[in-house]
């Protein structure tokens, strides 16, 4: 690691203020930078960069905005702003009971049902972001592990980690078995955690996965629930894509598996939730926490006070959420939109002569380059990456940056733009595809 | 199963205190003018509720503002999908405007040097986590803030050592206290960061002096720490003298654009001064690019919703009515403190000479039974459980000497602060006094100051909640007092 030479002022800011464990500096940022350089515009710049690194679901923004123009008075209080008054200086962290109780409807509505969610259980967090951070500051000590199963969303490295002073274990997981979690995998991050000297405090599995675009398998989950129980640690379930599942009955929540257990074990589970992918609101900042432990849910509730959601959002979302019609229509439509886009890059793709991970979730999918490679390592992989940024001009997420053992792979959203430009990205790796054909029949 | 972490099963969160019997008792029990006359008035609540009528009729006027429009076209769209932490670029410009307001045009803020935060509970705690490494220190002039011995300390692992202020001058920072602090900081090897002080004070309801100002840079620039100034009642001021920002001293003295001058830091908040607590607006301001990079990537971990930055935005940009509005904010501050002043005294009882804030420090020495901060718990008690008011006691605030109470005045009604002061004048000939010669009143002083054991028994309470002890369990290893003890002996009490 390079030794910088600080200025003065640095010298007295805090090891978290001056390290790097912001994560800002890996090639997924990177991309960021290349696309904010030269975005593409369907009208004001064709040739810019498609920006597919961003995992993000704009597919259903007609059906909230329906929603808030034909119900004014969900944004004002209502005429003459009776309500403004008590929720301006709402700041309980407990959070308004009706947009929990609309919260825990909504998250059984997405469960079809199969789980049920007590609102006393939920702790209210700013997004999903302040919600892992906040469990791992209260489930495990600094210097302790926690396992996470490769590859993973790059960002748990700055959120599990940076000022909570966390160990991440990867799990690591490879395409032999399409990247299921294996007890034998379990049991060897375990081990190796042990001799790392590090204390292991829980899992934390991304159901569906980020990156993967896949849920996680029913007999999958009891085998990672009965790893925790058997080492006798915690298990954190982030759910933020259960509502972008694309067929209802594919998604099998951790809420369930334990439901099936009558419960038995459940005191170490802990679940994320989070507005910000399923109804595409990241900006509102709305994440939560439902855990089966009375003592994280007490504790996480009061550390929510340095991250509380603004009471204005709380009311607005409690009166969306409540509304059942507005919901059921909201979970079916948006699942057939996903997987109407999922349909369409994946065909893409294929027309390519690019395969992809059999997925069937999440907003994006995760794609096989590793026949391209020129070596297969992580060099070739980040040089091919800078190919398609540079050349294709698409800012998609290299594997290494989720940590993934086995170079070639790429994550590409497809959920937070058109049609018409999906077709252009397709359209421009067809091309590229093509040209490389043509280059290696010269050689 | 089931261990948690360390910070988890501690009690740094300050919830098992006493002082959260006072809350409790409350929420059993609330006055209210119409359904429950006889209730317990609260009066520990340090809230800005005079002027929240003065934002209705906005709000009502720029539907824009609150559809999330602009100019008649939904912009829902956009602000969905802000989440740049970098913060709505209008709102910035709005709050730095709205922030020199406040310091009459004399310094002007840089809306790129300013990070936006979930309240000022986030602000502070990430300026925490930026400046000081596990097992650090600040200094903090005393009584101060109860919520800083969560807020300062509960996650970072920062410890505070406070700089002692009395009665002898005012309760104002001297150099001998701040450098007795900083040597109590060595005795106990703890590495010294920074000094952060609130001004104007809560709960004093002071504002700094330009030499107290002078004394601190003075002495931050000596040793070579931080100084974090938290200014969230900036707005509060309601009389002089006027309110003078650390950052006005640095530039009157020049000090603009030298070391020091990245070494201070304000942390601003909506809560106070525009009454809105729930929309969790924060901020942090510094002139150090370092601690506004590393904050701002913090502050993923607490944005500001985008729908309440766009809010905003509009409301402070609306230069006519913010201006009105602090006018006649500051008009129904100082009125309310006049009332409960004047009522305090033809009750006997005095308040420091305050000139900001949302609550008086109030000195009811006189009413202790002894000198000591037991005596101080009974006196609580009695005025909790029997005069039926909430108010915050002075050990909960780190103050050293007993007998000092933060009374709250704007979170209620002229006549509801009418009738708490008729019930403390009842309570007070009720009683009557003991008068002690001096002396005497001296050598129970020095009793008071080896009385630690008690007085680390109460831990702060700070936010309005209400955790009901029937549906959760407490299984935390004791460090303190146990809340279970402590209800015993109230109860035994009342």
């Amino acid at each position: 690691m390079a030794i910088e030479i600080e200025k003065p002022s640095s010298v007295r800011l805090s090891k978290v203020a001056i390290s790097k464990t912001h994560g800002e500096d890996s090639p997924y940022f990177a991309g960021w930078k290349a696309y904010d350089e030269n975005p593409y515009d369907e009208i004001h710049n064709q040739s810019g960069v498609i920006q597919m690194g961003l995992a993000e679901n704009q597919v259903s923004f007609d059906l909230l905005e329906k929603y808030l123009e034909e119900h004014h008075e969900v944004s004002s209080w209502g005429k003459g702003a009776p309500g403004f008054r008590e929720n301006a200086l709402f700041q309980d962290y407990h959070g308004l009971k009706s947009f929990r109780q609309a919260m825990a409807n909504f998250m059984e509505q997405i469960r079809g049902g199969k789980a049920k969610f007590d609102p006393d259980r939920i702790v209210l967090t700013a997004g999903a972001t302040a919600a892992n951070e906040l469990l791992t500051f209260i489930l495990a000590d600094p210097g302790d592990a926690l396992l996470v199963p490769t590859p993973y969303y790059p960002g748990f490295d700055r959120d599990l980690r940076w000022r909570t002073g966390v160990k991440i274990v990867p799990i690591h997981c490879n395409s032999s078995n399409n990247f299921q979690i294996t007890p034998e995998a379990l049991e060897a991050a375990y081990q190796s955690a042990e001799s790392m000297d590090l204390k292991v405090r829980g899992i934390l599995i991304t159901n569906p996965s980020n990156p993967l675009g896949s849920t996680i398998q029913s007999s999958v989950l009891n085998d990672i629930l009965d790893f925790a129980v058997h080492k006798n640690i915690h298990l954190v379930s982030d759910e933020i894509y259960s509502g972008s599942t694309f067929s209802p009955s594919e998604f099998v929540s951790i809420a369930e598996i334990l439901r099936n257990r009558n419960y038995k074990d459940a005191e170490r589970v802990h679940i994320v939730y989070s507005l910000s992918k399923d109804l595409g609101l990241p900006g509102f900042r709305v994440g939560t926490i439902y855990s089966y432990n009375d003592d994280v849910v007490t504790t996480a509730r009061r550390m929510s006070s340095f991250t509380l959601i603004s009471s204005q959002t709380q009311h607005l979302l409690a009166c969306m959420l409540s509304n059942h019609e507005f919901t059921q229509n909201y979970i079916k439509t948006n699942r057939e939109r996903l997987n109407k886009r999922y349909d369409m890059i994946i065909q893409g793709l294929k027309k390519a002569g690019i395969e992809c991970l059999k997925g069937n979730a999440g907003l994006f999918c995760w794609m096989n380059l590793s026949p391209l490679l020129n070596e297969p390592t992580r060099q070739g992989e980040l040089e091919l990456w800078n190919i398609i940024l540079n050349q294709v001009k698409l800012n998609i997420s290299p594997g290494s940056s989720c940590h993934c053992s086995e170079p070639g792979w790429f994550r590409v959203c497809f959920a937070n733009m058109s049609e018409q430009t999906l077709r252009v990205a397709l359209q421009r790796i067809h091309k590229f595809m093509e040209q490389r054909k043509v280059c290696s029949v010269n050689q | 199963m089931g261990l948690l972490s360390r910070k988890a099963t501690c009690n740094t969160h300050g919830q098992d205190s006493s002082y959260f019997l006072g809350w409790q008792e409350y929420e059993k029990n609330p006055y209210n003018e119409v359904n429950n006359p006889n209730g317990i008035i609260q009066m520990g609540l340090a809230e800005n509720q005079l002027c929240l009528d003065l934002l209705e009729p906005w709000l009502m006027k720029n539907p824009d503002a609150l559809g999330l429009k602009r100019d008649g076209i939904s912009i829902f769209k956009e602000l969905a999908l802000f989440q740049d932490y970098n913060g709505f670029p209008a709102f910035k410009r709005a709050l730095v405007d709205f922030m020199g307001e406040i310091r009459g045009n004399k310094v002007s803020f840089d809306p790129n040097h300013v990070v936006l935060t979930a309240g000022a509970t986030s602000a502070n705690e990430t300026l925490m986590f930026c400046l000081a490494d596990q097992g650090d220190a600040f200094l903090l002039p005393t009584p101060y803030y109860p919520g800083f011995d969560r807020d300062l300390r509960w996650r970072t692992g920062v410890e505070i050592v406070p700089i002692h202020c009395t009665s002898s001058n005012g309760f104002k920072v001297t150099l001998p206290a701040i450098e007795q602090a900083y040597r109590q900081a060595q005795k106990r090897k703890l590495r010294v960061k920074g000094v952060l002080i609130t001004n104007p004070s809560n709960p004093l309801g002071t504002t700094m002096a330009r030499d107290e100002l002078d004394l601190l840079i003075n002495f931050i620039e000596d040793r070579q720490i931080h100084l974090i100034s938290d200014e969230i009642y900036s707005g509060t001021v309601f009389t002089s003298p006027s309110f003078v920002s650390v950052m006005e001293v640095l530039k009157d003295r020049n000090l603009d654009q030298t070391q020091v001058w990245e070494r201070v830091h304000i942390v601003y908040s909506l809560s106070k001064d525009l009454g809105l607590p729930g929309f969790r607006v924060g901020a942090i301001y510094s002139n150090d690019p370092v601690v506004v990079s590393a904050a701002t990537k913090m502050s993923s971990f607490g944005l500001v919703s985008s729908q309440t930055q766009y809010l905003l935005s509009a409301m402070l940009l609306d230069k006519k009515f913010t201006k009105e509005y602090m006018s006649e904010n500051h008009k129904r501050l100082q009125k309310q403190q006049k009332d409960l002043v004047s009522g305090l005294e033809k009750a006997g009882i005095r308040c420091l000479d305050s000139n900001a804030g949302l609550f008086c420090w109030v000195d009811m020495r006189h009413l202790l039974k002894s000198n000591t901060f037991e005596a101080e718990m009974e006196l609580w008690q009695k005025i909790v459980y029997h005069v039926k008011i909430n108010i915050s006691p002075g050990s909960s605030c780190h103050c050293i000497e007993p007998g000092w109470f933060r009374v709250c005045f704007a979170n209620m009604s002229e006549s509801t602060l009418k009738l708490a002061i008729q019930r403390l004048k009842s309570f007070v000939s009720s009683i009557g006094m003991k008068s002690q010669s001096h002396q005497e009143l001296k050598s129970l002083r020095r009793k008071a100051r080896n009385n630690w054991v008690f007085r680390h028994s109460l831990q702060s309470f700070y936010d309005r909640e209400q955790d009901t002890t029937t549906k959760v369990s407490f299984s935390y290893r004791p460090h303190f007092m146990s809340l279970s003890n402590i209800a015993a002996t109230l109860d035994a009490a009342a």
